[in-house]
């Protein structure tokens, strides 16, 4: 069988882009590991999402229900409980071997498209010594526990990291009747939005403790304490600031990492900045024919841009293949990572979208495109935080050469 | 006193002013911001996701939400009127459990489509 591109992950990023993929003559095959298309959407049960988009308040599962819905008017053909095995270049293009219920299949296509989402990071992660009981969880397998499987995965419970999702499952356990101790996190402010401090933690008086850890866990057979010690500016423990804290459960919200293990099978370079790959303008990474959206390519914290890259892969990667002339976006300052990394001069350059974040807290900072020191794009920021993701639109046919393309971000 | 908004990501930091029952409210970058300062005073109010148990095969829970603002002390009341839900065939998405929540116009409705299988 032979398509003309296969989108692999049903998550927000691949229903995008294959949804863009058909509705531009595209034959798109669509596989999906689990038993259901949306991808963590469907176990992010809580609102804000869409705003963007939508401009209103969706639920995860509602957010994703309107791209299956579209997804269905397609004539995209949907492979549940299927799961890559093997991806290799052949003579006209690429072929992908997959498992699924009736066994296994290869199929070959033209282009592939990488929506594989993120993972989480793990207690082996951030290194947390001792035993190896049961009760520790990553925030997203709790949420997968209580949202999807309708399982408590604790009493009392212990959140590492004050990102918004662990925010998020501090409130969600405290309704459903766990006790939540606090959450703890190691930075010397918290990293979730304001607003998700309060209506989380503040409503339900959930303690948050700042510039913490967990240095070890203690339990026989399930988790019965762990060890909380603080840390210094670098979020190095403290030798003898060290104290107990009875509970039975622990939840890492400690952040994600792209999954790129198919990129990285298939050689294609990957960015040490993102986690992902290095792509240009119209997602493409620099292998030709393989593209990259949505959190596969760098975490998002807003999943209306992670369709958006989905859908610029999905309408590119229809297109008739072309001799890319790819030039490379080069950083300078206080920025954490601008993708895309490259831009490719060969397609248009008129309505570029480019994310970026900054690699500490920020005021008062202009940011400067230049394009063989010419200024193509300015833009003043009062505020830049990490945990924000910026976006930009940026015309690059004004630039008399597209040569020494810079992003640059300084003090203004 | 100090308020943070919830309505929107922007967390506007919020000062608020009684004079006598006159209440001035600050920091706001849209009128929102205002209303939801009265009626956090007043009546705080907070919409609400959670999920009710139910016997199709493939869902053990289903994902709900109430369609507008319920008052905040009636949280707690709210988890205990889902888990007196059972749900016992597959229901479209947006399907309304529960009419009038606590005297509000806010309704308890899914946001799962169920018809899809789920094994």
């Amino acid at each position: 069988m032979r398509y003309d591109t296969v989108v692999i992950g049903g998550g927000p990023a691949g229903l995008a882009a294959a949804i863009k993929a058909s509705e531009n003559g595209g034959s798109v095959l669509l596989i999906e590991r689990e038993a259901r298309l949306g991808g963590i959407l469907k176990q992010c049960i809580h609102d804000g999402f869409g705003v963007v988009r939508f401009g209103e308040k969706l639920s995860g599962p509602e957010y994703a229900d309107r791209f299956i819905k579209e997804l269905r008017r397609t004539n995209v053909q949907v492979s549940l409980f299927s799961f890559v095995t093997d991806t290799h270049k052949c003579d006209d293009g690429y072929s992908i071997t997959y498992v699924c219920r009736d066994g296994m299949h290869t199929v070959q296509c033209s282009s592939i498209v990488l929506a594989t989402g993120c993972r989480e990071r793990t207690r082996n992660n951030i290194y947390i010594h001792g035993d190896r009981c049961a009760g520790i969880y990553t925030a997203g397998a709790a949420q997968n526990l209580v949202n999807i499987m309708g399982v408590m995965p604790g009493k009392n419970v212990v959140i590492l990291g004050s990102g918004d999702i662990g925010l998020i499952m501090a409130r969600r356990l405290t309704l459903e009747g766990a006790k939540v101790l606090g959450v703890y996190e190691a930075k010397s402010s918290p990293s979730g939005l304001t607003r998700n401090i309060h209506q989380c933690l503040r409503d339900f008086d959930i303690p948050l403790y700042l510039s913490k850890t967990v240095t070890r866990v203690f339990g026989t057979t399930r988790l019965e304490k762990v060890e909380i010690s603080d840390v210094d500016e670098k979020m190095r423990p403290l030798a003898g600031s060290e104290q107990l804290v009875d509970c039975d459960c622990l939840v890492l919200a400690v952040g994600l990492i792209p999954e790129n293990e198919i990129a990285r099978d298939m050689l294609v370079p990957l960015d040490p900045k993102t986690k992902g790959a290095y792509v240009d303008q119209n997602c493409q990474t620099k292998t030709d024919g393989v593209y990259a959206c949505g959190n596969a390519l760098h975490v998002n914290d807003l999943v209306d841009y992670v369709s958006e890259s989905g859908e610029t892969a999905g309408i590119d990667c229809v297109k008739p293949a072309h001799k890319r002339k790819l030039i490379q976006i080069n950083t300078e300052g206080k920025l954490l990572y601008v993708v895309p990394q490259l831009l490719d001069v060969n397609s248009d350059v008129s309505r570029v979208v480019m994310y970026f974040r900054a690699s500490e807290e920020l005021s008062a900072q202009r940011l400067t495109i230049t394009a063989d020191g010419q200024t193509i794009f300015t833009k003043v920021y009062n505020k830049l935080l990490p945990p924000e993701m910026e976006r930009i639109t940026v015309d690059f046919t004004q630039a008399a050469s597209l040569r020494d393309l810079t992003v640059k971000l300084e003090d203004k | 006193m100090e308020l943070v908004c919830i309505v929107c990501p922007n967390s506007c930091r919020l000062t608020v002013e009684n004079h006598d029952g006159q209440v001035s409210v600050s920091g706001n970058k849209c009128k929102r911001g205002e209303v939801f300062a009265n009626s956090e005073l007043t009546n705080p109010m907070r919409s609400a996701t959670t999920s009710v148990k139910t016997t199709v095969l493939g869902y053990p829970v289903v994902s709900v939400k109430t369609d507008g603002e319920i008052p905040k002390s009636k949280l707690f009341e709210l988890m205990q009127l889902c888990d007196e839900i059972v749900i016992d065939k597959p229901l479209p998405i947006g399907t309304v459990l529960v009419d009038n929540l606590f005297g509000t116009k806010a309704k308890l409705v899914t946001t799962t489509d169920m018809e899809d299988t789920n094994e």
